[in-house]
């Protein structure tokens, strides 16, 4: 199976547990907070479990000095997002964007929990309405 | 009775998916480029054979190239390089390189040891550009048609098998015939 | 000498778990008694057999036997005693063996523990165990042979991986199968049960102890990995919601509702179709683990050297196992029926509601694990999910159920009346919230809207777990194990979510570049840096730094952060300094060197991180006392007494 270089050097880097200490700092508490965000937001394509603020490739810091000289330029964050996206694909956001392709992922506990509260009501009911010809004791007396 | 079949028949359908999943496996880490079809990233770069002259993309318009990044830290690159010096000796595209994220004298001293397959050398020393053509790992390499488009990317060391199976096929039957 | 035998006990213990697995099927079921008497002697044998094998494998690692190419590609002769001995499980072949010895151990133990049941049920049980076993071994044998020899052997080894060099790491695979393999106990009581047609709640009784022992053993197992990523891995997460992560967690959220699900079942025969199949699925979902780290289909830090070869052997196995089980369960299932009731405020309906809730957690969890795969294969492109998609989704199931379990510890079964206990609940709920309410607003600062909340649920559920019992107490009524398990499980469990909540929201973190004597500030504390100095230990080398920690000027302590590089592997390990302060961690650890004695540091505080995996491993210990009551041994006893095979659709 070919793997190409980075991935072979990320999968030790990743299992050799380096990471980055990102010392970058904006100019104001504000950017820097929208720094530390986007980069934890981020995928390091390398190190794919990686965010782009841990992770020790070089890769990693050219994305992370890219969204630094982005947002000192005034971008928005979904400036950003959309820059690196249109050149990495949506995998490089962590957080899968709502889109027609996500509703499916995005929707499903909703659902899930939907459908757990019908059945609770229709068990409940069942089980209520057994109570009173149900005469049957109930083993070691009063909560075992 | 039926309700009771549903396990069942979720089960089969996570097997299907695992299934399937385990035949794409081989290419798990591989992410597709959303630059297919799309227009060519414009770069100006200083030329590493003559840091005085800039080479501008535009150049490039109205032929089939390769657009190969490499580095000299990169083993698989090394690898790679064969092919690529058979590749340019066949002549129908000309291969552009892009030299990531690497030393000048050392790209130089590398080429002169494995020769030099590259019609023309970009040094991209702060990596930007390679950003920009949603590079992640090298070696990787772009076929980019006349009209400036981004025809297909291959990621990993190019070999005459995939040079042949990949990229021939998807050049016009005229540029392959002198394959 | 020692690989050869280990190799032939190998193929012995896969011919007897085959033994073991046809004698114990179709011995009961053709009415074969001498078949049916032939299974313990096999479980016996195969024991031995395993146990043969582990020891060579263990005895080359430690004899330093490169020509096994196994033990040339994780040993090394540099490397420390004990870790040669750990290094046998340090990679896919090793790790299997063990999985299958584990397996080995729970089936003597249960062949121990089943000799007073009827003997054809029981010998079903050890039959289901022995075909999972005969399973793996095949494939052991037929793709991951760990004994395969290297010719010529290796002059030296290529050392064991140095993150698995570490205490924790080392154990924590023994633990975790043991919980993970556990499940298959269950998994073999359910089939033993639904082969026989014995469909009353006894099986419910036999199979409580060893489901709960094996949820107390993935406890603790998922509980050290994840303080060992905490204290290794150098930036202070604990969890990632890695694929790998997943497929360990999974059947731990189905094995919790097993083991509440079970306590229905046992105590009024409700919910029997549903825990059979909570049974099946706790151990189908630590066999799809097995299957998604090994195989190669989700990319993940954790896993094991991909192999699509093994995926299919692997996936085949799996649709063999799970298929025929779900099978079983579809043709027996709709004979159970039971015509018991209860209120909606009695112990059962929180118990269905726990199940549920856990459930839709498992669900969501293993829909966002396996949702690059789906996205991959119906052509949506490539997806990806981390933690931004798995805590929401997570604490909406989770949130809920921490908040009824405060609620339901106190209902009764079967006719519960909450206006019982509302007063002392109410009483409860208050000094919750006050207690919760001052931790945050008065010790640590800006607290998000989420964070009372959790805060106070997690301390409610401490308090409300310990009405009951002292109530008991007071009245003079028994204290079963029973109860002080789940008081103890329960009180882990508010204890973790106190803490989880804390760290998310109030922990202090800072990058910093430091050169000698600079200072910098993070919360209450100082840190001055001193300075590194190289060091060197049995198989690497590296540097030491030192920081001056002080809080509001007065010194608390030094520490020395280091990081390391093992020699043959050479890879960069960061073990950072950890240290206990008032109930939060204090951690610091080293960057990198950016010259001219700057040094890239990282700090942070972290409030009451410890809790959490305190609180995981109370949780285990509660499971563990639970799992000891006197009525799961008394239940046997009675069952001596030989049960001729009852009509299926026998009513609760």
């Amino acid at each position: 199976m070919k793997r190409s270089c980075a991935i072979v050097l990320c999968l030790l880097l990743a299992s050799s547990l380096s990471y980055a200490v990102d010392t970058t700092q904006m100019p104001t508490p504000e950017l820097q907070k929208r720094y530390l965000g986007l980069t934890h937001e981020l995928r390091c394509m390398q190190c794919q479990n990686e965010a782009i603020a841990d992770s020790p490739v070089n890769l990693a810091a050219d994305l992370r000095r890219q969204v630094a000289e982005m947002l000192q330029a005034g971008k928005s964050d979904d400036d950003v997002r959309n820059y690196m996206t249109a050149r990495y694909g949506d995998f490089i956001l962590f957080r899968p964007r709502v889109s027609s392709k996500t509703i499916w992922l995005w929707a499903t506990p909703g659902i899930l929990l939907l459908i757990g509260a019908a059945v609770a009501v229709r068990v409940s009911k069942q089980r209520a309405a057994l109570v009173g010809q149900d005469n049957e004791p109930v083993e070691e007396d009063v909560r075992s | 009775m039926n309700r009771f079949l549903i396990p069942l028949g979720a089960f089969v359908l996570l097997a299907i998916v695992l299934a399937v999943g385990l035949k794409h496996s081989p290419e798990k880490g591989v992410i597709k480029s959303p630059l297919l079809g799309k227009a060519a990233p414009t770069f100006s770069l200083p030329v590493l054979t003559d840091t005085s002259r800039t080479f501008n993309s535009a150049d490039l318009k109205g032929r089939w190239y390769l657009f190969n990044v490499w580095g000299t830290w990169c083993v698989e690159c090394r690898h790679e390089h064969e092919a690529l010096l058979e590749i340019a000796k066949r002549g129908e595209v000309s291969i552009v390189g892009l030299d990531w994220r690497d030393e000048d004298a050392a790209a130089l001293q590398w080429l002169q040891e494995l020769g030099n397959p590259y019609e023309v050398i970009a040094a991209d020393r702060e990596g930007r550009i390679a950003i920009d053509w949603g590079v992640y790992a090298a070696p990787e390499t772009f076929l980019v048609d006349p009209q400036g488009t981004v025809v297909y990317k291959y990621i990993g060391p190019l070999t005459m098998d995939a040079w042949v199976n990949e990229f021939v096929p998807r050049l016009p039957p005229k540029q392959a015939a002198k394959s | 000498m020692l690989p050869e035998l280990g190799h032939f006990a190998l193929i012995l213990a896969m011919l007897l778990a085959g033994l073991q697995g046809f004698f114990g099927i179709a011995g009961p079921a053709l009415g074969r008694d001498r078949w049916t008497a032939a299974v313990t002697p096999a479980v016996a044998g195969q024991f031995v057999m395993l146990a043969t094998s582990v020891a060579c494998l263990i005895a080359s690692f430690v004899d330093n036997d490169f020509s096994v190419l196994y033990i040339a590609e994780n040993s090394n002769s540099a490397l420390p005693l004990f870790y040669r001995v750990t290094a046998m499980w340090g990679a896919h072949e090793g790790s299997l063996l063990l999985w299958i010895f584990l397996l080995g151990c729970w089936t003597v133990a249960v062949a121990i523990g089943v000799s007073r049941l009827p003997s054809r049920f029981a010998a079903r049980v050890l039959g289901v165990l022995g075909v999972v076993s005969f399973g793996f071994l095949l494939f052991m044998l037929a793709t991951s042979n760990p004994f395969l020899r290297l010719d010529p052997p290796a002059p030296d080894g290529r050392d064991l991986n140095p993150i698995l060099q570490d205490p924790a790491l080392a154990i924590h695979p023994p633990i975790l199968y043991t919980g993970y393999v556990g499940f298959a106990v269950a998994f073999a009581f359910a089939c033993a049960a639904m082969l026989e047609g014995r469909m009353d709640q006894m099986w419910a009784r036999w199979t409580r102890p060893w489901t709960t022992a094996a949820w107390a053993f993935l406890s603790v197992g998922i509980a050290l990995g994840s303080w060992w990523a905490y204290y290794e891995l150098g930036w202070g997460g604990y969890w990632f919601w890695d694929p790998v992560e997943n497929a360990s967690f999974m059947p731990w959220l189905v094995g919790t509702a097993l083991i509440h699900s079970l306590a229905v079942t046992d105590k009024r025969g409700l919910f029997k179709s549903w825990t059979l199949l909570l049974s099946i699925l706790a151990f189908s979902l630590s066999l799809l683990g097995t299957f998604l780290v090994r195989s190669g289909v989700l990319v993940s830090v954790h896993s094991f050297a991909a192999d699509p070869t093994k995926g299919i052997f692997i996936l085949v196995f799996l649709c063999v196992m799970i298929g025929g089980a779900l099978t079983l369960y579809a043709w027996r299932a709709p004979l159970l029926k039971s015509q018991a009731g209860f209120d909606l405020g009695a112990r059962e309906s929180f118990l269905l509601f726990n199940n549920i809730l856990l459930v839709i957690a498992a669900a969501t969890v293993l829909g966002g694990t396996l949702a690059p795969l789906i996205s991959d294969s119906l052509g949506l492109g490539t997806l990806s999910v981390g933690t931004p998609y798995f805590n929401p989704t997570f604490m909406l199931s989770m949130l809920p159920l921490t908040a009824l379990l405060s609620l339901g510890v106190h209902a009764n079964w079967k006719r519960g009346r909450l206006s019982d206990s509302k007063r002392t609940l109410l009483i409860t709920l208050i000094v919750a919230a006050i207690t919760a309410i001052i931790l945050i607003y008065g010790v640590y600062s800006n607290g998000k809207v989420l964070s009372p909340v959790a805060a106070t649920l997690g301390v409610w559920i401490i308090l409300s777990s310990l009405v009951d019992p002292i109530d008991r107490i007071r009245r003079k009524l028994s204290l079963p194990r029973g109860v002080i398990g789940m008081t103890v499980a329960h009180i882990g469990l508010g204890m973790f979510l106190l803490s989880v909540t804390t760290v998310e929201s109030f922990t202090l973190e800072r990058d910093v570049a430091l050169g000698q004597g600079d200072q910098t500030t993070v919360g209450n504390y100082e840190f001055r840096f001193q300075g590194v100095k190289p060091i060197e230990g049995p198989n690497y080398n590296g540097v030491e730094g030192t920081v001056v920690v002080t809080r509001h000027g007065v010194p608390t302590s030094v520490v020395h952060p280091q990081k390391r590089q093992y020699w043959v592997q050479r890879q960069v390990t960061t073990e950072a300094s950890i240290e206990m302060h008032r109930g939060s961690n204090v951690f610091v650890a080293l960057g990198d060197d950016l010259g001219a004695g700057k040094w890239s540091v990282r700090f942070q505080i972290r409030p009451l991180v410890n809790f959490l995996w305190l609180g995981a491993f109370i949780m285990a210990l509660g499971g563990a006392i639970a799992a000891t009551d006197k009525r799961y041994t008394l239940a046997k006893q009675a069952e001596a007494a030989p049960v001729t095979a009852p009509a299926p659709g026998v009513a609760g």
